[in-house]
This record gives structure tokens, sequence and C-alpha cells, in this order.
């Protein structure tokens, strides 16, 4: 296991060599990724695993791939998917075009399941959805819309706790082992490599979904995230984060108004 | 610190427990009245639900304040804080909680290892770690890690928990100083700092 001053050595080094910065990331969270690693890759000595990532770009990637946590669901808390389907998506079905944001989107299952509720409300021909992560393998995977056969069980009682009501079967093909989904649901998605450390607003949106990433974040660098939102929202627009994640600490808070005590603010001005 | 036998200096003491350890934690709560001196930061296997039974549970048993437990909550004695569902727990340097949804360790998320791990780290002697009942190995690992850390360890006396498998595992692994039935256990929480 790597100490508190290795930990820091390393944050520094990734951002003198790679220009990434992980000053403002969790401690406590990133140690226990840096530790996974020393063991996954079999490092013995700490050292060893700083030379890599100093030296070799294509380990910097892997580190930055396994540090960062990917694991994510289809309809993953699904009641707040119900709330969305039943009474965000009315309102936003007032507006001639609907711009989303899902910030730190992973493996994209949360995108696809946004895209399957626009396409049963109607209003996924006039939706755009951006995906943007901080890591490139797993946006390949988000594109692709291919995932474990194994999962969509569980995704098939999620997307009904949501108030789904079709055979969730019907929005993928199964073959080898996974679930590929369909087209229709892709061509409306926008993917693209972004940093919520370092990277500025690059549109507006009617509703952002940043759900479990914050987590990783300490509250500078969280504040830093909720201004990056801030200005990327529209009036009235939404923000949505993770079941263990608030605003009520951010001084946006005030400006705010949270629905029915979910995870769900409304920008009001 | 430990004097006469009882635990000096604690300022966090953590309770793991799986299947058969709210019946126990049910027993201890509603005797147990102030501890001023620390705080009690509970990891129980749970469904992975979104809603707050767990926590509403115990809040009715126990005489403590139950704080729920959300992203960065501070941790302050006197309370009690519950690891929420389908999260790992884990503890920041400056008395802060945060939450983490990567992989389950021991099939389970929240992990008693985990954030024992985490939290032997941070308290290390401050710190004492509990194992109740339950049919899965997890907890053990993060006893061992209190333990080398300086902290104090405990498990529930086998023969007393509905499920023996959790403690026996960690009482065989770390050989632990108290191995204590429910009434014990009761006794060792109430004699702490005192």
């Amino acid at each position: 296991m790597i100490n508190d001053r290795e930990l820091e050595l390393l944050i520094n080094e990734v951002f003198e060599y790679h220009g990434f910065d992980f000053g403002g990331y969790s401690r406590a969270s990133l140690k226990r990724r840096v530790d996974r690693l020393l063991q996954l890759d079999g490092f013995e000595k700490f050292s060893d695993l700083l030379y890599r990532v100093r030296t070799e770009p294509t380990y910097f990637k892997r580190m930055v791939e396994e540090i960062t946590v990917n694991v994510t669901e289809m309809f993953r808390d699904p009641l707040f998917y119900k709330l969305l389907r039943e009474e965000i998506l009315p309102v936003l079905a007032t507006k001639p075009f609907i711009r989303i944001w899902h910030a730190g989107c992973a493996s994209g299952e949360e995108v696809y399941s946004m895209a399957i509720m626009l396409q049963e409300a109607n209003l996924l021909h006039k939706s755009l959805l951006y995906a943007t992560d901080i890591n490139p393998l797993v946006l390949d995977t988000a594109k692709k819309g291919i995932f474990p056969l194994q999962m969509m069980k569980q995704y098939s009682e999620n997307y009904m706790v949501s108030g789904g009501k079709k055979d969730f079967s019907h929005y993928y093909t199964a073959n080898y082992g996974y679930a590929k989904f369909s087209n229709e649901l892709t061509d409306r998605m926008v993917f693209s490599e972004h940093n919520l450390v370092s990277d500025g607003s690059f549109n507006e949106f009617d509703i952002i979904l940043c759900r479990n990433v914050l987590i990783y974040f300490d509250k500078e660098l969280q504040d830093r995230a909720f201004v990056l939102f801030d200005q990327s929202l529209s009036k009235l627009g939404y923000l949505a984060l993770g079941t263990k994640e608030t605003l009520k600490f951010s001084s946006l808070g005030k400006r705010y108004s949270q629905i029915n005590k979910e995870k769900l603010w409304k920008k009001m001005e | 610190m430990e004097k006469d036998g009882i635990i000096q200096g604690c300022k966090v003491l953590l309770i793991g427990g799986s299947a058969g350890s709210l019946e126990v934690l049910i027993q201890i709560l509603p005797m147990l009245t102030r501890i001023p001196t620390f705080a009690i930061v509970m990891i129980l296997h749970r469904k992975s639900a979104e809603d707050n039974t767990l926590e509403e549970l115990i809040a009715v048993k126990s005489n403590i304040p139950v704080i729920e437990v959300e992203d960065k909550t501070p941790l302050q004695p006197g309370n009690i804080y519950i690891a929420p569902s389908d999260y790992h727990l884990l503890f920041e340097s400056n008395d802060i909680l945060s939450l983490d949804t990567s992989e389950k360790i021991n099939y389970s998320r929240p992990s008693i290892d985990v954030s024992f791990e985490s939290a032997a780290e941070v308290y290390g002697e401050s710190l004492v770690g509990i194992v109740l009942s339950g049919a899965n190995s997890d907890g053990t690992q993060g006893l061992l890690a209190i333990k080398s850390a300086g902290g104090f360890i405990a498990v529930q006396q086998p023969e007393s928990a509905q499920m023996a498998f959790m403690p026996k595992n960690a009482l065989e692994a770390t050989n632990p100083p108290y191995i204590l039935d429910v009434e014990g256990i009761l006794t060792f929480i109430s004699n702490i700092n005192s």
C-alpha cells in the first residue's frame, strides 16, 4: 500500500508530465484505486509505477482508465428515472429542441436509458444527448452500445420500476453473450472526451446529469464543477446528481430549487 | 490505549455485520445512552435499494442520533453513521466521510473490509472495530488492518451469532483480545473511553 506522501508525489508527477490534475480528487478513494492498480499490474515498488507513468504514455492512459471508477448501470436508481419520465420529460416536451448532457457518462448505460425514455415519450427525434467522460476507453464502449447480455435481467427490472411498459428486449439484439442497442438510440448521441477538472462549458443544456461522479472530488473541485454546470444550463434547466450527492453546501444552492426532495434541482434564475 | 481492560482514546467505533447482525444491534442499541467522545460507524450488508429503512429502524431503536450519510458528511462524536446501500464508505483525513461506487468487494457494497481498512489508515490506534454475525468472509481483512495500525478489535462469539461463519472466520485469522456475546458487546461499548 502506498502512503500519503507517495500519493501526492504521483499526483504532482501526473500533472507535470501529462497535464492531468488529480489534485482535487478525494484522497481516500484515489488511494484505494492506486493500491488496486499496483496489485493488478504486479508492481513491487511504488517507484516502478511512478517510472512507467512518467515514461510511457500508453501506461499513463491505462492508469487513468483504472483509477477512475466506471461502475454504472441502466436505469440506475429506477425511481429517479420514474421521476424524470413522469415529471420532467413532459416539461421538456414543450421545447422545440432538447439538449442533454451526461457528464462523466462512463460506458454510457445511463445515456441509453435516457434515450429509451425519450423515444417512448416521442421526443428522441428532437433531442441530442451529449455524453462525455475523461476516459476514452469507456467512451468507445458507450459509442458501440454493446453491453453484457447477463446484465439485461437486472436492467429490464430497473426499466419496469422506472415505469417502462414495453418488453425491454425490444431495444437490443442479443448475440454471443452481448446485447447491442438499436442505432436509432445511438444516432441521437454525441460522445466526446471532457475533463470536468480542466475543460470549460461547451453548450447550453436543458438538463445535465452527473451522477456519482462528484463523490470522487473534494469540495473545492465540486464547487468548480457546479459553476461549470451552472454556466452550461439554460434558465429553468435541471441538474441531476447521484443519490448521495447534494447541491446543499454549494453557493449555487440558493438559486436552485430541489424537486420533490429528489436529487434533481431546477435552475431558477 | 487500554487501561484496566478499558479502551481509552477511541475516536471511532466501527461495527461490521451481515446476516444476523441487525438482531444483535436491536438488542444493544436501546441500552446505550450517550457516546460523547466517539462516533459509531456501522457497515452492514444490506439490500441494494435506495430507501432508508435500515437507518429508520436503527434510529427508532437508538437513543443516539443517527445521521444519514451523504457525500462528504462530517464525522462527529456523539452520533451513529450508517454506510448507505450500494456505496463503499471511506474516511478522509479531515474527519469527513466520502463514498465510492467502485466494484463490490467480497460480493458486497458497502464492504466491511473497505471501510475498516480506510478508517485504519486515518484513525490508527484511535480506532475500535467489531465484527458481528454473518455468512460471508467480509470484515476479516479489515480487522487485520485495524490491528496492524494499532487499533482495537473485537469479534462476536460465534456461538452467540445467528450466522457463525463471519465471526469465526475473523476470529481464526485475527486472534482478537475480545470475543464477546451480545451482553459482552454492550458492556464493551459502554466502557469505551469511560
